[in-house]
């Protein structure tokens, strides 16, 4: 058991590395002119307007938002999932009553209108 | 015979007895082995995205009525070669105020996620990277990672539109996760155990039979969490500009732009080991050497199809792509792991017998897809589409179309 988590850990460790070396040869195989006008921030051919960190919709916190609540959801539901041969049928209606209730939570959102994105 | 019908399992074996006969401590034979097999899986998953990209361009090539690439080497398929020479020889260019360190972490942070996924999966009947017992879940969390790289790449590069696009893909990963993960319980549901290597010995048949409802939504919302086409509004040129990989040049882009592909080609691999059967097929059991040419051949075809997908339909706008998987997949992939649950719970107690539980399940799956297929109708109906009025229209020659109706001023 611990020997596979030691694997994903050595795992990790190369290709954290593995990335890199490819990058740092690229650094002496290519050129190196900066130039103050090549290093420009982009914005479709023209001089940068504004700060860079602007405003944005309040519609992405709203996703953010429902997505938290399914992912927890569904992080529970593993353990359910996994124990079916253990649980009674009750257990079984029990997890189904679980996933209602999201289903019900989904259409909430979505009449309240979070789920919109104009 | 040994090294030609389980030639891993024996080269493994062989040398992990002559470190040992070396007189290693076993802790550090089993990390020198550990190092070697996670080398070896690194380095033939980079050197397997040359294959990728060079079939991709020439099947898009194919599907668009032209040839792919076909100067560089026999039918073009030397192409890649001179594209990572181009790669590796181009000026890393970063922008002014650019947050250094993790503007160079995130494209190794994108080919690391998609490199670790690689460790769960098995290749062939016992030769896995790491045979974890909550393999499914480490897919899920793992494939996150990649978002997040994406996340620090858009924010990083101080650049306006590399923000929104790096929002809006994260808005797109982040919709499609629920039903990816929705999906993906079904085989946990089907196989009672979340690792992969169990749900690959698991299937007696395979689970594209029992469920090919859950098939088909992996499917969809797999492309959509590596960001291909029809859902790669990220990175479209006319639409952001290139996204989060603006300031991005030479090859920390094409770290991007392979992260990409082997994403694509992983997925494939995942959505085989948990609904194709992985390695089975006649012979694999005796034979493990054909278990693995099986599971690629597999994959192979899968991500055929995300090609064949990729050149076929038009790009999907955000809000279209948003309430498609918020409204539809969500609801249907609820629907789905509930029915699925309740009748396997029923068969268990049942002792249904291996047909009946085939027919049970496609029943429910085949039921859904009826249901939406009637929603589809439904609001196809609710709003008609608009036909073309075709009027015939004369057209005067030499002569003004306007009516001679006005007096002269």
């Amino acid at each position: 058991m611990v020997s596979n988590w030691l694997f994903i850990g050595i795992f990790l460790l190369i290709v954290a590395i593995f990335p890199g070396a490819p990058i740092l040869i690229a650094y002496f195989l290519a050129p190196r002119k900066p130039n103050s006008l090549k290093s420009q921030i982009y914005e479709c051919g023209i001089e940068t307007v504004g700060d860079t960190w602007v405003q944005f919709k309040v519609q992405y916190y709203n996703f953010a938002l429902t997505f938290l609540i399914f992912d927890v959801e569904i992080v529970f539901l593993f353990p359910w999932a996994i124990a079916f041969n253990q649980l009674s049928i009750f257990g079984v209606l029990a997890g189904v009553l679980f996933l209602v209730i999201l289903f019900a939570e989904l259409l909430a959102a979505w009449q309240k209108g979070a789920l919109e994105w104009v | 015979m040994a090294l030609l019908s389980d030639p891993v399992i024996f080269i493994a074996n062989w040398i992990e007895n002559l470190l040992l006969g070396w007189g290693l401590a076993p802790l550090l034979v089993t990390i020198i082995m550990d190092l070697l097999g996670a080398g070896i899986i690194s380095v033939a998953m980079l050197l397997l995205v040359v294959i990728l990209i060079v079939l991709e361009r020439k099947l898009i090539g194919r599907l668009q009525g032209r040839f792919g690439p076909n100067r560089v080497g026999p039918y073009g398929l030397l192409q890649t070669i001179p594209d990572m020479i181009k790669i590796f020889t181009k000026e890393y260019i970063t922008p002014q105020g650019a947050d250094i360190f993790i503007y160079n972490l995130a494209p190794i942070m994108a080919t690391s996620a998609v490199l670790l996924l690689w460790a769960v999966i098995p290749y062939a009947p016992r030769v896995v990277g790491s045979d974890i017992n909550v393999g499914v879940l480490y897919l899920v969390a793992v494939g996150a990672l990649g978002t997040l790289a994406i996340l620090l790449a858009g924010f990083s590069s101080n650049n306006k539109y590399a923000l929104l696009g790096a929002f809006r893909t994260v808005a797109q990963m982040i919709s499609y996760e629920v039903p990816m993960v929705l999906a993906l319980l079904v085989p946990v549901i089907l196989a009672r155990s979340m690792g992969v290597n169990e749900i690959v010995n698991a299937q007696y048949v395979w689970y594209v039979i029992l469920a090919p409802l859950a098939t088909l939504i992996l499917f969809i919302t797999a492309m959509a969490e590596v960001g291909r086409a029809p859902f790669d509004l990220l990175e479209a040129e006319s639409e952001i500009v290139a996204g989060f990989h603006i300031e991005y040049s030479g090859l920390k882009f094409g770290f991007f732009y392979v992260a990409e592909f082997l994403h694509a080609f992983t997925i494939s691999g995942v959505i085989v080991a948990m609904f194709f059967g992985g390695w089975r097929g006649p012979g694999a059991e005796t034979y493990p050497i054909l278990g693995f040419i099986y599971f690629m051949i597999k994959t192979f075809l899968i991500y055929f199809g995300t090609i064949w997908v990729r050149g076929s339909l038009p790009r999907v706008r955000i809000d279209q792509l948003l309430g498609f998987g918020w409204k539809i997949l969500v609801p249907v992939a609820l629907t789905l792991v509930i029915f699925t649950a309740v009748a396997e719970k029923m068969m268990f107690l049942m002792a249904a017998t291996v047909i009946v539980r085939i027919l049970v399940h496609l029943v429910i799956n085949l039921l859904l897809v009826l249901v939406l297929i009637v929603i589809f109708r439904a609001q196809e109906a609710r709003r008609p589409l608009r036909k073309p009025v075709a009027e015939p229209r004369t057209v005067a020659l030499g002569r003004h179309s306007v009516p001679p109706e006005s007096p002269s001023a």
